[in-house]
């Protein structure tokens, strides 16, 4: 969008924009800036026996980081959203590779757009789907069985494997998406400058294509962090309750205690969390690329 | 150009041969790992039997047959497309008009404006939604359809506003200049010159918008209770275990996810390129 006001109409333009934007603003700030407000406020106040008590505590806080069930479920969190972003990078490297270099450019379009595919599937249908795939009587576990390989059906549903296999499933798309669109800006002639000067396709890759994608895979691994830690559905559907994340944590205290406070609490260190990693990769966005 | 070419070369040497088939194994592999779901979805969706699992008998239709037979499911399909309709109608005229604001008359702290609508961007929906309904039980305001709609609008009006936003151009400036010193007046303007013009950014923005609106489960599970949408009905199924019926919804689901997807990308590329 252009910056300055270079043909800015006459007279009474100047309220005209923000009448324009009045709405629009007016929607935002009472069902979203009001809402998060009340949600840091509420994370303040106490539930004792079942009352509402509006306090200035930081007694939840304090919970939240030393009961086990919260500091579990915030360290399952964490620990499942990196193996998620590592284990979608190292998957969806080597894809996006392919099919920027070793593809004519319409056929990996085509193949892009096919992986892309399954995004348009319901995500609850989508955990549902890898449900289908990996109960005990499931796909695999037929499969495997029908094969002669396993006597008994291999246990993958409700555990943290599942919750994993889900995410990586989701988020490999996203990360193909972002390192295929870094990778073909790279110019042709720089990897060609590298073989020319004798380095291998390895050195090349390395050296070359790698550093200069990096901003490509720090924006997918962004957002698969943020959208990994903050979901429900994945961990609740094929993680199921045994081992909880941080938002069926959240969850429960809505659902099950009905103590909103703890809840508005734990929201506010999930949204801690996601400003810090914007805050570890928000420097490396604008590397490269241009 | 030099393409290491999969598709296009002889292999030269034994082991260029053999990085051509790893490539290869690799990209069936991932891809047999990205379809492997939908493919089971769709498959048992026509099974002959109770349960969804291998072995495949069939194929029947029966429970499509019972999905339309089943009045929970159809009363959450139309809750969904009325929340849908409603929040993105919503999102996409409230973003529009504050996008044509900004770009067209550049006021004071723009980029303050611009910071609030995006905000909502960088928050979980299972916080929003929370908010929301803390925020109604303070008002003592029983949760419904209502509420669902606000809070998908929360979430669609960033996305339909930075839509709209990037499909200002300067060229659309100067027709609207043309139509105003001609004498029309500024209604008209955005009447006759800026909304026809902008239609394609528009009707991405609101395709967007209900798509994300009609896959939102969250928001849409915390704040009702009775009426519920798509989702949530397929979330309560679910909960019963594995069954045909979610099946075929959810093949459904995918394949008019993906019909509105092709619709809203042919007649967008249709009108652009006989775009201004």
């Amino acid at each position: 969008m252009a910056a300055v006001g270079r043909t800015r109409p006459e007279g009474a333009s100047t309220g005209r924009g923000w009448a324009l934007a009045g709405p629009a603003l007016a929607w935002t700030t009472a069902f979203f800036l009001a809402p998060m407000v009340f949600v840091l406020a509420y994370s303040l106040f106490r539930r004792v026996g079942g009352e509402l008590v509006a306090s200035l505590s930081f007694e939840n806080y304090r919970r939240a980081f030393t009961e086990a069930a919260f500091r579990t479920a915030l360290v399952n969190s964490l620990e499942v959203s990196v193996i998620t972003v590592i284990a979608s990078v190292l998957v969806a490297y080597p894809v996006a590779y392919l099919l920027a270099y070793r593809m004519p450019r319409r056929w990996g379009q085509v193949l892009l757009a096919l992986a892309v595919l399954p995004f348009w599937t319901s995500y609850v249908v989508r955990s549902y789907s890898w449900l289908l795939v990996l109960a005990k009587e499931g796909v695999v576990n037929r499969t495997l069985m029908a094969l002669g390989l396993v006597a008994e059906p291999i246990t993958i549903a409700n555990t943290r494997a599942a919750t994993v296999i889900g995410f990586v499933h989701f988020f490999t798309m996203l990360m193909a998406l972002t390192i295929y669109a870094s990778l073909v800006q790279i110019p042709e002639s720089y990897r060609k400058a590298a073989r020319d000067l004798g380095a291998s396709g390895w050195r090349t890759l390395v050296h070359v294509t790698l550093p200069l994608s990096l901003p490509g895979v720090v924006v997918g691994a962004f957002l698969t962090f943020v959208l990994a830690i903050g979901d429900y559905i994945t961990p609740q559907i094929l993680g199921g309750a045994q081992e909880l994340l941080l938002p069926q944590a959240i969850m429960l205290q809505v659902q099950r205690s009905g103590d909103f406070p703890m809840a508005a609490a734990l929201s506010a260190v999930l949204l801690l969390v996601i400003g810090l990693a914007y805050l570890a990769s928000a420097r490396r966005f604008g590397l490269g690329a241009r | 150009m030099r393409r290491v070419g999969l598709a296009s070369a002889v292999p030269r040497s034994p082991m260029r041969w053999l990085g051509s088939v790893l490539a290869y194994g690799y990209l069936g592999l991932v891809y047999a790992f990205i379809f492997l779901p939908v493919v089971a979805l769709m498959l048992f969706s026509f099974q002959d039997g109770l349960v969804p699992v291998p072995p495949f008998h069939g194929p029947t239709l029966r429970w499509y047959a019972e999905l339309f037979a089943d009045e929970r499911m159809m009363a959450a399909l139309r809750n969904s497309v009325w929340v849908g309709l409603t929040s993105s109608a919503i999102a996409t005229g409230l973003g529009f008009l504050a996008a044509y604001g900004l770009a067209r008359y550049r006021p004071p702290a723009a980029s303050v404006i611009r910071g609030v609508l995006i905000a909502p961007i960088a928050v979980s929906y299972l916080v929003i939604g929370l908010g929301l309904s803390i925020v109604a039980n303070q008002l003592g305001v029983g949760r419904s359809l209502t509420l669902v709609v606000i809070g998908h609008v929360v979430i669609n009006l960033p996305l339909a506003f930075a839509v709209v936003l990037s499909q200002m151009s300067p060229a659309q400036e100067r027709l609207e200049k043309a139509a105003r010193d001609l004498g029309a007046s500024e209604v008209r303007v955005l009447a006759l010159v800026t909304v026809p013009v902008l239609l394609p950014g528009l009707l991405a923005a609101f395709a967007l918008s209900f798509t994300l609106s009609w896959d939102e489960f969250v928001i849409a599970f915390l704040l009702t209770r009775f009426d519920v949408t798509l989702p949530v009905e397929i979330w309560s199924s679910i909960r019963t275990g594995l069954d045909p019926e979610t099946n075929a919804v959810g093949t459904l689901v995918f394949l008019l996810s993906v019909g509105l997807l092709a619709i809203t990308l042919a007649v967008v590329s249709r009108l652009s390129r006989r775009r201004v």
